[in-house]
């Protein structure tokens, strides 16, 4: 009763809110504090230490706009969301950025009254297996049981690849990432699907790593990234460019370690990155030095990924189509001027 | 609320206000109560289509799709229970249905196994033996003071995660198996004929009706006895026996066979299913039990007297004479545990069990972003089975209050 008792109070804060009384930019000014959504755990994209803090790729993007808007990337509360919960928290106020490994899809864009604002991770579906059953492909699932968690896009293409390769499936859903690895650890399921990416991080959780193995098949394309309500454009404009201006430093070459020696720089594409000429943080009523807070605090896009999800992590991933555009992959910001 | 204040204050001027001499029409207090129940009857209304139409209109300032046109749009994710069929191509409308089933289905189950088992533990827990009595205090004392989602989730991950894999299953014969993916039963196919089996055991049913009148008439009138119990159990075996083999032996059996990962066919009991009903029965049947215990205790011990001083004996005392007196005061309470129960049934989703609220006011709810009409459709139902419940259960407290003859 807990968690629908959750959804129904949000239910009633979106019925009894008005609209827009004060943008969200002013909301979180006044309040001094961002208030990010996130996993509940999930190592590499947002997971709490045993201290509370919380670490990830999505956590990282909201300590980004933190930076941005209140020059503080620790000015941030986190709220951890079930994948039940997350639009409808979002959609009710209860949070300013949604930072959750969601997936951007046209019927969540164009009718939960949400925008997406830029994919800060491509993912892509995958199955992971006990590796006693031997199995080798995807292909090979046929009559599986497969734990999954509820209310995800891994719910819906589950279905569809079953499916289209005519085999049968039996799906265990539950609440919680934690809940899901429990069920697939305990042997309640023969395969646990999730995004790929995900399902490393979930690997870890496990008691014995070793025995799992993320089978190669990718059976959907995952485009993850913040996302924030419709209809307040000026925020919407903030969040999408702090994820930008990490694509954009990371692609000029400037670091957290070198944000200030860079400022000597005369490549007037980073002068203007760092807010020494041009518009600087004026559109999005932002100070002039919000991409150096961003670079300053959190780094570019590369050292995000690679201390959360790549080689400097556990999950030890690889850009693959998460490197830059000029770098074999399709991360690609428009230029700052 | 309001209408009732309404009704008071109609009392109270029926009650005080009779004057004799004439006054204009809304100085009398009937036309006056009238008035303002019209007047409040219209507010309520303007405030109802107030709140709606604002909601609506937000809604759709905020993009926010609206109305339930989504329920007949394809839902496209696969339930691992349900009573009716159901593929990934049926209707969000028709997950609704299944996750309804699949809540009245434990919650019935579970009423039906705390109200047994809560009455055993509640009289175990008076019983002059030292050793029962105390080994039924230290159940309710247990499942009544831990959290019950502790226990589904003990019951669930502790017990039934304990059990061996598909390829390993403990088994009776090649007939039943019980793994972690949970117990595999044949299913019954029925042929032509067994109708006649069916049929049977209705008229043995209808019989045993018919027995039990005439044998209480009969007592009453006589003094006599009869042996309603046996002759009820023979003529239930018996009946559809005979039917069974008169009619070629029309059934057949389907056994579970291991294919790849797991068996199929025959009836399977997911252990979402077992672990959520033995939780559910073994929580409430602890509060059961005290209220049963509470119930008998209510009954003087007089009675007990007078019934042994008739000469019957222990068993019949309990049957006859303090049950049914102590059921009075039993009922009412019963029927909160009862609600409670069905609410309770919706932890479900903690272990993936797919009931109403896991599957509709969760997936369904999600997929669509629709929560205003899903959480809408969630409390309907809710409020429905909650009322059923306590209407049922006030006819049936009615029916067994003491009638003063
Ligand atoms: N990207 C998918 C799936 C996201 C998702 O919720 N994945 C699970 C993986 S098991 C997760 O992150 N769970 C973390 C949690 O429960 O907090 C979506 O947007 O629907």
């Amino acid at each position: 009763m807990k968690k629908l008792s959750f959804i129904m109070v949000a239910v009633f804060f979106m019925i009894s809110a008005s609209l827009a009384s004060a943008s969200t930019l002013e909301e979180v000014q006044k309040r001094d504090v961002l208030q990010c959504g996130v996993s509940t755990g999930l190592p590499g994209f947002s997971n709490p230490d045993e201290k509370g803090n919380w670490t990830g790729l999505d956590v990282d993007a909201c300590r980004a706009v933190a930076a941005a808007v209140l020059h503080d990337a620790n000015k941030v509360k986190f709220v951890p969301l079930t994948a039940k919960e997350r639009f409808t928290a979002l959609q009710s106020g209860e949070i300013d950025i949604l930072s959750r490994n969601t997936t951007w899809t046209l019927t969540r864009d164009t009718s939960l009254g949400l925008n997406f604002t830029h994919t800060d991770y491509y993912d892509g579906q995958g199955f992971m297996v006990s590796k006693k059953l031997g199995v080798k492909s995807a292909k090979e699932l046929d009559g599986a049981a497969i734990c999954i968690q509820s209310g995800t896009t891994t719910e819906l293409n589950l279905a569809d690849y079953f499916k289209q390769n005519k085999m049968k499936y039996q799906a265990v859903v539950f609440d919680t990432s934690d809940q899901t690895v429990k069920g697939f650890e305990a042997g309640r399921c023969d395969v646990l699907t999730s995004d790929q990416s995900q399902l490393y991080g979930l690997r870890i959780k496990l008691a014995k790593p070793e025995d799992a193995v993320v089978l190669p098949e990718i059976i959907s394309k995952e485009p993850l990234g913040p996302v924030v309500r419709q209809g307040d454009d000026g925020w919407f404009n903030i969040v999408k460019w702090t994820i930008f201006a990490m694509i954009d430093a990371e692609e000029m070459g400037v670091t957290s370690k070198n944000v200030d020696e860079m400022k000597k720089s005369t490549d007037p594409n980073i002068r203007r990155l760092l807010g020494l000429e041009g518009i600087k943080g004026k559109g999005m009523n932002l100070s002039d030095d919000w991409a150096y807070q961003i670079i300053k605090q959190v780094g570019n896009y590369g050292e995000v990924f690679e201390r959360n999800v790549g080689q400097g992590s556990p999950l030890k991933i690889k850009r693959g189509l998460n490197a830059l555009w000029n770098k074999g992959g399709i991360q690609y910001a428009p230029p700052i001027r | 609320m309001g209408a009732l204040f309404f009704f008071a204050l109609f009392d109270l001027h029926m009650a005080t206000v009779e004057h004799p001499q004439k006054t204009a029409w809304w100085n009398n207090a009937h036309n006056r109560a009238l008035l303002f129940q019209v007047l409040l009857a219209i507010g309520v209304s303007l405030f109802f289509a107030f709140i709606a139409n604002n909601t609506i209109h937000n809604l759709q300032q905020r993009g926010i799709s609206t109305g339930f046109a989504f329920l007949k749009q394809k839902a496209g994710f696969g339930i691992i229970q349900h009573l009716i069929p159901y593929t990934e191509n049926d209707t969000y409308g028709r997950t609704f249905i299944v996750g309804l089933l699949n809540t009245i289905l434990v919650s019935a189950l579970g009423i039906i196994c705390a109200t047994i088992l809560g009455f055993i533990i509640g009289v175990a827990r008076l019983s002059s033996n030292w050793l029962v009595s105390k080994l039924a205090g230290i159940y309710i004392e247990t499942f009544r003071n831990l959290p019950l989602l502790l226990q589904i989730f003990f019951w669930y991950f502790a017990v039934l995660q304990a059990l061996p894999s598909p390829r390993n299953s403990l088994h009776i014969g090649e007939k039943f198996f019980l793994n972690i993916r949970g117990v595999y039963l044949p299913s019954p196919i029925f042929q032509q004929g067994f109708g006649w089996v069916a049929g049977a055991f209705i008229l043995a049913i209808l019989a045993t009706i018919i027995l039990k009148r005439w044998a209480g008439k009969r007592q009453e009138e006589t003094g006599e006895q009869f042996p309603v119990f046996w002759t009820a159990t023979g003529l239930i075996l018996l009946l559809p026996m005979v039917a069974y083999f008169a009619t070629g032996r029309p059934l057949s059996w389907e056994y579970p066979v291991l294919k790849g990962f797991n068996f199929q066919g025959g009836i399977t009991i997911i252990p979402e299913l077992a672990a959520l009903l033995i939780a559910l029965s073994v929580y409430t049947a602890s509060l059961i039990a005290e209220i049963v215990r509470s119930g008998i205790l209510s009954v003087s011990h007089g009675q007990t007297e007078a019934a042994a001083a008739l000469g019957l004996r222990p068993g019949k005392i309990l049957r006859l004479v303090i049950i049914p007196q102590a059921m009075r005061v039993i009922i009412p309470q019963m029927t909160s545990q009862y609600l409670n129960l069905v609410k309770n049934s919706s932890l479900a989703t903690a272990i993936g069990y797919p009931d109403l609220v896991s599957v509709f006011a969760g997936t369904t709810l999600n997929q669509t972003g629709q929560a205003i009409e899903v959480i809408a459709m969630t409390m309907a139902v809710y409020l429905t089975i909650s009322l059923t419940i306590s209407f049922f259960m006030n006819w049936y407290n009615a029916r067994s209050q003491l009638r003063e003859r």
